[in-house]
């Protein structure tokens, strides 16, 4: 899929509304976001933005009594249409959620099961396999903590390894954006280091979104900053930018630490 | 200044009673078992040889054994299982998978409950009318196994449902949003996490269906055959219905006998449950999460 009208947007939000049940939890939201960037979405609890988040894949929608009214689209292309394929929609938003959750087989499999998925019944060489294999979890600085493991129950991993290996799971499918909900909020010190470091290197690759709750978090590891207010976007800038010299009174006063 | 006040000396010793009658009455439970079990053996025991097990009854059945009716039971079992365990674990995955929550989900619910309620004699009546004469199987194997079978569809999807549901959903959502489908996702994943509470399920299933009488005694299951089943549509013996003829309805039976025809009975069940408890237990230590 290629960026439609030259644009260099990977995702595009316009007067996005969503409702669960009657309560509204996001009011016209319009983002731009644009290609290989990584930005993070920060915000007190509860101002909407792991429902933003969750919207960019539809994950949100199997709950059954949302509403949604507006647009989003994703490497150009309307992904509410009702045309659009889910299972292709998620092949091209993975999403990474706040506690690992490899499933209960081994290493190997983990990576190749979404690759597997999508070979659609015709048998990969075993070499090329290994190559996805390999590939995805050297992206993840991953390979030489693991490879004398693969065979292994992933759940016996660390977290952090876990963690990471979540994020390799998703990379063999190809896909473009990928969505991440506090994707260290589970790890100790060292394993969020290390999983910062690792979403760093992913940039310019994948355009990557993040929610966190961790202000240094968000200053260090993305190059974009939304500040989200009770659904609403309040301000959407350079990371750098927005913790030195931000544009809103209620941006300056959760940055600071007076709510949230 | 820790020395017992009245008052910690008084419940201490309401502690120590309460605790004391709990025990006792827990006791009391496993009286029954080793009486019911203790009885057989004694007077049971000494019939059970090679010759009891493996040749059939004569006499008017007062003397040999009882292989028609051990192998009946068997095969009454297995044609029930055939049908009960597919039908029960496509419903299940389908209530636990699938089905929206509403009123009809909560209905079928509802007659799954109702269903494992209703008294064995009903299910027999039942399988009277629609096997027997409506299918046109007559008195055989199969209208019987089939009565044991919807008898016993209750247990078999509340076990498979609750192993369903006690995959953990995190593993679901990371299937789908792998892209994977509901069914990608129940094979691949769901499935192979479950095949425990399942397997455990249908033994149960079993031993239950192998003790049962009222719903095989007019659907198939006969007094006495002087031949062994040749298909399912040919009548049986069975184990169960055995024990109530050589019990109640033979004059002149030697006093062992049915006792031996039910430590057998007894001996399957109990050898099923253990094999249950042991799968279960090989099954869950492979697994970790």
């Amino acid at each position: 899929m290629d960026a439609a009208g030259g644009t260099e947007l990977a995702i595009r939000t316009r007067k996005l509304n969503l409702w669960y049940g009657t309560f509204q939890a996001l009011f016209d939201v319009d983002l731009e976001i644009r290609h290989g960037m990584i930005t993070s979405l920060i915000g007190p609890s509860g101002c909407g933005k792991s429902t933003l988040l969750r919207s960019v894949n539809r994950i949100n929608e199997r709950l059954g009594y949302v509403r949604i009214t507006g647009s989003v689209d994703v490497l150009g292309h309307d992904i509410y249409a009702p045309e659009v394929e889910l299972v292709q929609v998620r092949q091209q938003v993975g999403m990474v959620f706040q506690r690992p959750n490899p499933l209960p087989i081994s290493v190997r499999d983990n990576v190749l099961f979404g690759y597997d998925l999508h070979a659609g019944g015709r048998r990969k060489s075993r070499a090329e396999r290994e190559e996805v294999l390999e590939d995805a979890l050297r992206q993840v600085v991953l390979w030489d903590k693991v490879k004398d493991r693969l065979d292994h129950k992933a759940t016996a991993l660390s977290l952090e390894e876990q963690q990471k290996l979540c994020i390799a799971r998703l990379l063999p499918v190809k896909p473009g954006v990928l969505l991440m909900d506090e994707p260290c909020s589970a790890l100790d010190p060292r394993g969020t280091e290390a999983v910062e470091e690792l979403i760093w290197e992913l940039r310019g690759r994948y355009t990557i979104l993040i929610v966190t709750h961790n202000m240094a978090q968000a200053r260090r590891a993305s190059e974009e900053c939304i500040f989200m207010l009770l659904g609403k976007v309040i301000e959407h800038t350079d990371t750098a930018e927005m913790f030195v010299t931000p544009r809103h009174q209620e941006t300056a006063d959760y940055i600071e630490g007076r709510y949230g | 200044m820790f020395d017992a006040s009245p008052l910690n000396r008084r419940n201490a010793r309401n502690e120590m009673l309460v605790r004391l009658l709990l025990g006792a009455m827990t006791g009391l439970l496993v009286l029954p078992v080793l009486l019911i079990l203790g009885t057989l053996v004694y007077k049971g025991g000494p019939i059970i040889s090679f010759e009891f097990l493996f040749t059939s009854p004569t006499n008017g059945m007062t003397a040999g054994g009882i292989f028609p009716a051990l192998l009946g039971t068997i095969f009454l079992v297995l044609v029930a299982l055939l049908a009960s365990v597919p039908l029960g674990v496509a419903a299940a995955i389908y209530l636990s998978e699938y089905a929206p929550d509403n009123w009809f989900t909560r209905a079928i619910n509802l007659a799954i409950i109702n269903l494992a309620g209703v008294p064995s004699i009903v299910h027999a009546l039942f399988g009277v009318g629609a096997f027997v004469i409506f299918f046109r199987f007559g008195t055989s194997i199969l209208a019987a196994s089939l009565t044991l079978a919807i008898m016993t569809l209750p247990v078999v999807i509340v076990a498979t449902r609750e192993s369903l549901q006690a995959v953990p959903q995190a593993f679901r959502e990371a299937c789908w949003n792998m892209g994977a489908t509901r069914w990608q996702t129940i094979r691949r994943v769901v499935l192979p996490n479950a095949v425990s509470g399942i397997l455990t399920g249908v033994i149960l299933e079993v031993s239950r269906t192998a003790g049962e009488t009222a719903p095989i005694m007019f659907t198939g299951a006969a007094f006495f055959l002087p031949f062994l089943p040749q298909s399912v549509f040919d009548q049986t013996m069975a184990l169960s219905l055995h024990l109530f003829v050589v019990s109640t309805q033979v004059p002149g039976m030697p006093e062992e006998l049915p006792f031996g025809v039910a430590l057998v009975l007894i001996c399957m069940v109990l050898a099923m449950n253990s094999l249950s408890i042991a799968l279960r237990m090989y099954l869950r230590g492979r697994k970790r999460w």
